[in-house]
């Protein structure tokens, strides 16, 4: 356990590809089997056992540790896990640490009820560190940005292969993998099964700016919507004699097919048969294509009930065709890629998939105007669903990764407003112990004359350095404290300004404002700026009016059970 | 009777002792003011008359400037001086070099202002000392159980072991400049690191002044000394502030480590981009501010500055008549900057 709990805290703090690819692949190639079998599995999600919930491990330190104390540690700290590491009491004398695959084996047969006295066991005889790696392994989620792919990639080196050599194998293997380090260091056969249905990492693109304008000839560009959604691959293989093999990846190459059934069923088809969409998930109502409000309620769920089905129904909107009929069309260039998806997704004839339609333009200016108003260019009620524009190069194939040139995203300009600082709570993650949480708000006549209304709230936009001046703004101008929150000088007279950028703005029927802005964040600090000079809440919902003249789409915040 | 608040009160300079007429670690202008350590929070320039450690003095000068103040008063560990109606004596904490408790006391009532301190061994400075008293005014810039530091050895170990992986990347350590980096050279020489040991400008006066009090800090060299393509694989030992500002970039593949308590909690270490947190603190830490509060057997305790709310919720479980203080100018950031520019 202790070999494991080091990589952890090191890939923690690691944010370098190359750094984190070396860390994994030493462990990889010093810890003995069938520990590093398991640590592989850890990393690449494949472990299946019962996890401990959150709230037993409060439980299990709220017998030993003060409640006061408790509190203000987690609210501190952020983390529950690492709370708990922190706070364990150090039993006057340690017992021998269990191994890693000791822990996977009880966590595997172990009962409910003696779960508690195996985990207290363990978190005696584990140093902090390793009692954070073992609360991290057992509650869920590792959150060390580590993922799949890249663990993959460092067992890759440690048998000096191809990541796509054990991407064609992995599935099919389980942990802890013995045959496949043997074959990677040469002790064993080679493993020869092949993964129908490979995750292949998309193509990516960069923003595109004002020197690409300039630089680059609009007639070799095709454009079309950067839709709001999820990037995603729909893959099927084997398909014919042999029952189709279908899954459904992210960008990052997690398979997420269990948590959309639906469209499973659209891409298990023989009219879809052994073939490679590029697209984008979105939820579609009657045409309408709703905003990425409505689609997160589909998210981050390992199954997902038929009720949410019929209520969010998944759509995919195809961008690209990588193979169809077991043809790799990657080397092709986008021209052609894209008459073989028109021709493709014309024969599905399938309600769930439709294309994304290219928009003509005359040359950047025009571009310019399509982007500013995606609504009049051709987009209708579906506007507030668009990010902005793709670019893609006509001649360019498909190339993995984020390769400059071929392709560029350029995103539409973000709404503006001057509000002021009300309340600041301390963060979470990497923001705990400081106050980074700010709710803001714009001046509204009310009976008393004019108050402050709150009308979002944002954790983010600004530089850390910036994050301790407005951390020590928020411990001397507190005009009172609630728990975690604390109420800021907010008045005509005193107050921080903070400009406040965002995508867009809905209606809200749970904000006493009226408004809910999507992804605000803080652009500008105004220390220059006069509390009283900030915006009205009249501009926002002129705004509002502005954007909503011709779209009849519900508001994401109604749609919402 | 004597009471705490007869010796010790709160102006916006900070603590104030009327019947000596004198402040403790002032943070604006005072007439006398008594100095528990160098670090620019406690020690600032402005005053008529500053008391002090030989040690703080000389070190408020080499960052202040020789007028820092009109006349200096040398005080040494364990001397009686009588101010006003009280006897003063400044005794070690542990802290950095020259850094003192500071204890007063009239007809048998003794007040000590523990400054900051730590309890831990550390080879650059005389060791805490337990003054026992009535009242114990304690800084608690590490006031929660989160903070039970490690062994700084084993920290140091994580340093040298990421440099056996990373043999061809620069691991560029940031601690502060007085008290801290010196303390990191020590170590260092003690666990029997063999190579030179470079250091960021800022760091050279504080460095030199240490060696010429005696401590040996090993094979420490200026960074202007090399060429920065040079110093793969080797430890640079950086200000907070040098790091924050991109300073370490012109190393190969610089590996940023950070030796500073914040360490201890991985969102601190996040928030200043360490990739690799060394928990070695010249503060006390949890255990130490709670077996500190009980060692020194006083019914009445003050908490100075930092997480101290928790402090006085032990203290008064422990039945100690606690009250924070929450004095503006120190702590948080500025006890141990890592967000701030080292002086």
């Amino acid at each position: 356990m202790k070999a494991f709990a080091t990589l952890l805290d090191r890939l923690s703090f690691e944010p370098a590809r190359n750094a984190k690819l070396r860390l994994i692949a030493t462990y990889l190639a010093t810890e003995p089997d069938p520990d590093r079998g398991y640590g592989l599995a850890a990393l690449t999600g494949s472990l299946k056992f019962r996890h401990a919930t959150p709230k037993l491990v409060r439980v299990l330190l709220r017998e030993r540790v003060d409640p006061v104390l408790f509190n203000l540690s987690h609210e501190f700290v952020g983390d529950l896990s690492e709370t708990v590491a922190l706070l364990w009491p150090e039993p006057a004398e340690r017992g021998s640490p269990p191994s890693l695959s000791e822990v996977v084996a009880t966590l595997e047969t172990t009962s409910r009820a003696a779960f508690p006295a195996q985990l207290t066991l363990w978190l005696d005889a584990l140093d902090r560190v390793g009692r954070w790696a073992l609360l991290k392994l057992i509650t869920g989620s590792l959150r060390i940005g580590v993922s799949a792919r890249l663990a993959k990639t460092a067992l890759a080196q440690v048998g000096d292969r191809d990541v796509g050599d054990i991407e064609e194998i992995w599935h099919g293997l389980t942990p802890p993998f013995t045959a496949l380090f043997a074959w990677l260091e040469n002790q064993g056969p080679a493993l020869t099964s092949v993964n129908p249905a490979p995750f292949r990492p998309p193509m990516l693109a960069h923003p595109f700016l004002d020197r690409d304008a300039a630089a680059l000839d609009p007639t070799e560009f095709s454009a079309e919507w950067k839709w709001d959604g999820i990037r995603v691959h729909a893959v099927s293989g084997q398909c014919g004699n042999e029952p189709c093999v279908a899954r459904l990846y992210s960008r990052t190459g997690e398979d997420v097919s269990a948590a959309f059934p639906d469209l499973m069923a659209s891409i298990t088809t023989d009219r879809f048969g052994a073939a490679t969409l590029d697209g984008e998930l979105l939820v579609v109502r009657d045409n309408v294509v709703e905003s990425f409000g409505v689609l997160q309620q589909r998210l981050n769920r390992k199954t997902v009930s038929t009720k949410m089905v019929a209520e969010y129904p998944i759509h995919l909107r195809a961008y690209d065709l990588l193979a169809e009929g077991g043809e790799d069309l990657r080397p092709l260039p986008f021209t052609a890629r894209r008459a073989r998806l028109e021709a493709f997704v014309t024969r599905l004839a399938d309600p769930r998939i439709s294309i994304s339609p290219i928009v003509p333009f005359a040359d950047w200016d025009d571009l310019a105007r399509i982007r500013a108003d995606p609504e009049a260019a051709g987009a209708g009620i579906n506007a507030p669903a668009i990010e902005g524009l793709m670019l893609k190069r006509r001649d360019a194939a498909y190339v993995s990764g984020r390769p400059r040139g071929p392709w560029f995203k350029w995103k539409r300009d973000p709404f503006n407003i001057d509000a002021v600082m009300m309340y600041a709570q301390r963060g979470s993650g990497k923001r705990s112990s400081l106050y980074s949480d700010f709710t803001f708000g714009v001046w509204h006549a009310g009976s008393d004359g004019d108050a402050l209304i709150p009308v979002g709230k944002s954790y983010f936009g600004f530089t850390d350095e910036e994050l301790g001046q407005l951390d020590r703004y928020v411990r001397e101008n507190t005009a009172s404290k609630f728990g975690p929150v604390r109420e800021v000088v907010a008045n005509a007279d005193q107050g921080l300004v903070l400009e406040i950028a965002f995508e867009g703005l809905n209606r809200s029927k749970r904000h006493k404002s009226g408004v809910a802005m999507r992804f605000p964040r803080i652009s500008r600090i105004r220390w220059d700026k006069p509390s009283i000079e900030a915006d009205r809440l009249d501009t926002l919902t002129a705004m509002l009016d502005q954007k909503r003249t011709a779209a009849t789409a519900t508001p994401i915040t109604q749609a919402r059970p | 009777m004597t009471r705490t608040s007869d010796l010790l009160t709160l102006t916006p300079a900070g603590l104030y002792c009327p019947p000596g007429d004198f402040h403790i670690d002032a943070t604006r202008g005072v007439a006398r003011n008594l100095v528990t350590h160098a670090h620019s929070d406690h020690a600032r320039g402005g005053h008529q008359t500053v008391m002090a450690t030989e040690e703080t003095l000389d070190i408020m000068e080499l960052r202040l400037g020789p007028a820092f103040c009109r006349l200096r008063q040398i005080v040494r560990y364990g001397e009686q001086i009588t101010l006003g109606d009280v006897r003063v004596s400044f005794h070690p904490a542990g802290h950095i070099l020259g850094s003192a408790q500071i204890v007063i006391e009239r007809d048998g009532f003794r007040v000590v202002v523990s400054g900051d301190f730590k309890r831990a061994a550390d080879p650059t400075c005389a060791p805490f000392e337990v003054v026992t008293c009535d009242a114990y005014v304690t800084e608690a810039t590490f006031g929660l159980p989160v903070f039970a530091f490690p062994d700084p050895d084993a920290e140091l170990a994580k340093l040298l072991g990421s440099l056996a992986l990373f043999a061809e990347r620069t691991h560029v350590v940031g601690a502060y400049a007085l008290g801290k980096a010196q303390r990191v050279m020590r170590m260092l020489a003690v666990a029997g690191y063999d190579r030179p040991v470079w250091y960021h400008e800022a760091i050279a006066p504080l460095a030199d002044y240490y060696a010429r009090r005696g401590i040996d800090l090993g094979d420490i060299r200026p960074v202007v000394d090399a060429s920065p393509k040079a110093l793969a694989g080797e430890i640079v030992i950086a200000t907070p502030g040098a790091l924050k500002n991109g300073w370490a970039e012109q190393f190969p593949d610089p590996l940023i480590a950070t030796a500073s308590g914040w360490m201890n909690v991985r969102a601190r270490a996040r928030q200043v981009g360490v990739q690799l947190p060394l928990v070695i603190s010249d503060h006390a830490d949890w255990p130490a501010l709670c077996a500190t509060a009980k060692d020194v057997g006083a019914g009445e305790l003050w908490v100075t500055h930092g997480e101290t709310e928790a402090l006085v919720h032990w203290a008064t479980l422990e039945g100690i008549n606690a009250r924070p203080l929450d004095i503006i100018g120190y702590g948080d950031e500025d006890a141990e900057p890592i967000m701030e520019d080292a002086a």
